[in-house]
């Protein structure tokens, strides 16, 4: 890229960032300096010795502006219903473009967990808020978060007391409504889940829209010693739309973080997912399935670091590629000296339907401590053909024992959405995605 | 192959390797005809007189040197292994030097320089007694010239042709000529690129069509000289149905300053013929403390036509630093690639090696099985890639790489890229990265054996999916290598 077109790139969203409502003066402080990170970084575009995005060309980022949407809130219950998971038990909260909207959410208060406006707590809860916001997700040297903390809008924050085990699910619901193209979303949430505490939150993103649009979500999960979080994400994008998200949590002793991702759908998605074991006894859990068609590009970029003795970490991807389709899975694990004890296993199993498709897998390890245990493997292939004949002579028809294979591999990863309602959720989508998949016939 | 000399002795897990003396660690003195310092379009035309080539082998070494410095000026150096090393200045290093000699060179043994025989038997190359109990052919390399080969005459019944390359340049110039750059073509990368400009000397073999060579060709290398870079070229061709075995064998006396050794092989199988190529690599690691060694760039790639083979085994234990990928285009349909690797970096010694399968053709096959041990302060990164290109119907890979560590400071790495691009291909990778198990030790040493014999034991064990894969005399050779070169490190 030109220096000329980077400065016209940062040009169109530095409008956006003079509109920005630096909130209280220590955040406005904070958007500045990510402002001035991301003007310096710019999209990393470059093609040659940009490993962390080797296999994702985000040139496309370059060739246009992404303008940020509006709030917007005439969306009813209804349609909420019909377009995510959804359970009147959970904790709802809704977030539309760029919005935290307490009239569409449902079931905030409770007795454990406090759901609020992020910008806003910046000020009410500043103790709170300002020794963790961008700790666990630095923006240097990462130009997607630094965009995010510089134009994010409200954002959310969920406080999880001390101790508290949360029966039912918090659910953040982001939402892109219908509306013209071109439009950029920040979405930022928090969750602060103080020592001892249990929960499970889902991360649902949905895009009503038709066009191409831009998603920039940051997650931090700030964890207390013993605190255990399940989280559950799920991206549903259009087939135009840029979605790159990232997921960061540090774990303090004996935290335990587990975080599973269901993704399909966009133009470019990214599902960026770093766990950073600081000290003794933390554990980790990152699994996900992506299911790729038509012209989508989805990219895994999935890393656990283990700092201190007795961390355990399993990654364990799985993929479902057709059409022209691309993914990516770019896992690392980092066993810093000293961390004895460490357990480690990494996986990514790939299903390719189709010619044209292309897998592009890295599970990479990185290990600089002698008393550990660490394993991955990685493997691509289609349809298993035995398998297949040993349906059909059970008189199963190709197509829907190639259907049973096909969601089967899925499933391994579906069945761990704990929330019943969720899992039925995805897996009335995969009977919709299943079949329409682009696979020379075999579906 | 003589054992160890060094008498055992008891060792703790803080004990250093070097602490043991480097057993080939000796200098010869001779006296070389060295080009000046420094590499500039003179070097390169320097060489290539001293050589004698013809005009379209300067022209081809131009050709390099010219990309070269284009790729030096804009800095592409490879700079994405993981290894650390100073900058290297390539205007401060010395690009030939060549042993005194009669002009013609020696035509037989006994003409040999005799302080040249000696050095290569400190080395174990006993030429005289390989000739005649290993049936093994020896065109030893001294500081980048052919000194002796042997059995020429049995390979040249047959039609085989093995030399040095420089002969090869001027008795068979049209397979050269064909061949030379067709698998690392001179823009390749930057240390391809150095060695196509300034290349001294290399082996040459090609077994015509139909022909199985009967002994295993074998070339010894050796770095000489202080401060003088090596750059081998080897080009090896099985034609069609044809059938090779090649061993290369290094070792290296020490130096204060670090060498650079930027090789390139290149190998060409075509239609229904096998290359099976090992190596094992056994060169100056540099000082415990981490000072000198060699530094071993090498590019080895081969091309498999329809229905071929190329195997690689490399038993890597010695340099300072490695980065090497010995690699296959599986071209040809139904064609098979192979890496078997035990990769081994003690006290200072960094190591980033792994292999390139690349898959054109239909029903290709490939196999990767890497063993990568660290030690002391070592760093051991296996890096490699799979890729399936989209008309490679069918096509398998199986990768299995294990590390193994020893020591609580060292490093084990393991990077591989999977590109597939083709639904029928299947592709199975595994890793493991552990310590040596203290459940194995444990019943090991109950039966009375020590802790070192035992760890030795179980690496042995753990590494013999790969030292099978070696000519006899070589597995012989590389399992002593492991056992020496990690005494200190376990115990």
């Amino acid at each position: 890229m030109t220096t000329a077109e980077r400065t016209k790139t940062i040009e169109s969203y530095a409008a956006d960032f003079s509109k920005t409502d630096g909130g209280a003066a220590w955040l406005a402080d904070l958007r500045k300096k990510a402002w001035a990170e991301f003007e310096k970084l710019g999209f990393p575009t470059a093609r040659r010795g940009n490993e962390l995005w080797k296999y994702t060309d985000l040139r496309r980022l370059d060739a246009r502006a992404f303008v940020r949407g509006e709030a917007e809130t005439a969306l009813s219950g209804e349609e909420l219903r019909k377009a995510a998971p959804w359970s009147d038990e959970w904790h709802t909260a809704v977030v539309i473009n760029v919005r935290f909207a307490p009239e569409a959410s449902h079931n905030l208060t409770a007795s454990d967990i406090a759901i609020s406006d992020l910008a806003e707590a910046a000020g009410t809860q500043q103790s709170t808020v300002e020794p963790v916001l961008t700790e666990i997700a630095p923006f240097e040297d990462n130009p997607f978060v630094a965009l995010n903390t510089a134009l994010f809008e409200t954002g959310l924050l969920i406080n999880v007391n001390s101790g508290a085990e949360l029966e039912q699910p918090v659910h953040i619901l982001h939402v892109v409504t219908d509306g013209p193209e071109n439009r950029a979303f920040y979405p930022r949430t928090l969750v602060i889940a103080e020592p001892g505490s249990s929960a499970t939150i889902v991360e649902t993103f949905i895009n009503l829209s038709e066009g191409s649009q831009l998603t920039v979500p940051v997650l931090e999960v700030s964890l207390g010693e013993g605190a255990n979080v399940r989280h559950f994400r799920v991206q549903l994008e259009n087939e135009h739309s840029i979605h790159i998200g990232t997921t960061r949590t540090e774990q303090p002793a004996d935290a335990v973080f587990e975080s599973t991702t269901f993704a399909t759908g966009p133009a470019i998605g990214r599902n960026d997912v770093h766990t950073n074991l600081a000290e003794e006894g933390a554990e980790t859990t990152l699994h996900g399935l992506y299911i790729t068609d038509g012209d989508s590009h989805q990219d895994n970029e999935i890393s656990t670091t283990h700092q201190k003795p007795h961390g355990t970490s399993h990654q364990f991807y799985k993929g479902i590629l057709a059409g022209k389709s691309r993914a990516v899975f770019s896992g690392k694990v980092l066993v810093q000296p000293g961390a004895m004890k460490t357990v480690a296993e990494q996986k990514d199993l790939n299903l390719l339907l189709s010619h044209g498709a292309e897998i592009d897998t890295k599970p990479s390890l990185e290990i600089y401590a002698d008393d550990v245990k660490c394993a991955h493997g990685a493997t691509a292939g289609h349809v298993d053909q035995s398998m297949l004949f040993y349906l059909m002579s059970r008189g199963v028809s190709r197509e829907e024992a190639a259907m049973m294979l096909v969601t089967g591999f899925a499933s391994e990863i579906v069945d761990e959405f704990e929330p019943e309602p969720l899992r039925d959720f995805l897996y009335a989508k995969l009977e919709q995605i299943i079949p329409a998949l682009d696979s020379e016939g075999i579906l | 192959m003589t054992t160890s000399s060094t008498p055992p002795q008891k060792i703790s897990r803080e004990t250093d390797l070097s602490d043991l003396e480097y057993r080939w660690g000796f200098v010869t003195d001779v006296d070389a005809d060295i080009a000046p310092k420094g590499l500039t379009e003179d070097t390169v035309r320097f060489i290539s007189a001293k050589k004698n080539e013809p005009d379209w082998l300067l022209e081809w070494r131009l050709k390099a040197f010219r990309h070269w410095e284009t790729l030096q000026a804009e800095d592409a150096e490879p700079k994405w292994a993981k290894v650390k090393y100073p900058p290297i200045d390539y205007q401060d290093m010395i690009y030939y030097s060549a042993p005194k000699s009669p002009e013609d060179g020696p035509k037989s043994m006994d003409e040999v320089d005799p302080e040249l025989l000696e050095a290569f038997d400190k080395l174990g190359v006993p030429l005289h007694e390989r000739e005649k109990l290993a049936g093994v052919a020896v065109d030893a390399v001294f500081d980048s010239v052919s000194v002796a080969t042997t059995f020429a005459d049995k390979l040249e019944e047959l039609g085989i042709i093995f030399c040095s390359f420089n002969e090869a340049v001027q008795n068979h110039p049209e397979l050269v000529k064909k061949y030379l750059g067709s698998v690392v073509p001179y823009t390749d990368n930057f240390f391809a690129t150095l060695n196509s400009a300034v290349f001294s000397d290399g082996s040459f073999a090609y077994v015509p069509p139909g022909v199985k060579c009967p002994i295993e060709l074998m070339t010894y290398f050796r770095i000489n000289t202080e401060g003088s870079g090596q750059f081998e070229r080897t080009l090896i061709i099985a034609d069609k149905d044809a059938y090779v075995s090649y061993l290369e064998g290094c070792t290296a006396p020490i130096r204060r300053t670090s060498q650079l050794h930027a090789a390139v092989v290149e190998l060409i199988a075509l239609d229904d013929a096998e290359i099976k190529y090992s190596t094992v690599q056994n060169w100056f690691p540099g000082t415990k403390e981490g000072v000198g060694g060699v530094y071993n760039f090498v590019t080895k790639r081969g091309r498999a036509d329809r229905n071929s083979k190329i195997s690689w085994t490399q038993v890597e234990t010695g340099s300072a630093i490695t980065w090497k990928y010995p690699s296959v285009i599986l071209r040809g349909d139904n064609s098979v690639g192979e890496f078997y690797s035990v990769a081994l970096a003690n006290n200072h010694q960094q190591a980033d090696t792994g292999t390139k399968m690349i898959h054109i053709g239909k029903n290709t096959k490939s196999a990767i099985v890497s063993k990568g041990i660290s030690a002391g302060q070592g760093q051991n990164t296996y890096r490699g890639q799979v890729k399936i290109m989209p008309g490679a119907e069918n096509s398998t890979n199986h990768t299995q790489c294990d590390s193994l560590l020893i020591g609580d400071r060292c490093g084990a790495h393991t990077v591989p890229y999977i590109e597939v691009q083709n639904p029928t291909a299947r592709l199975e990778h595994e890793a493991s990265t552990s310590k040596v198990s203290d459940d194995q030790l444990f019943y090991l040493m109950q039966r009375g054996i020590s802790e070192e014999e035992a760890h030795h034991m179980i690496i042995t064990g753990w590494s013999r999916d790969v030292i099978r894969e070696l000519p006899f005399e070589f597995a012989m050779e590389a399992s002593q290598l492991l056992k020496v070169s990690l005494e200190g490190a376990v115990g």
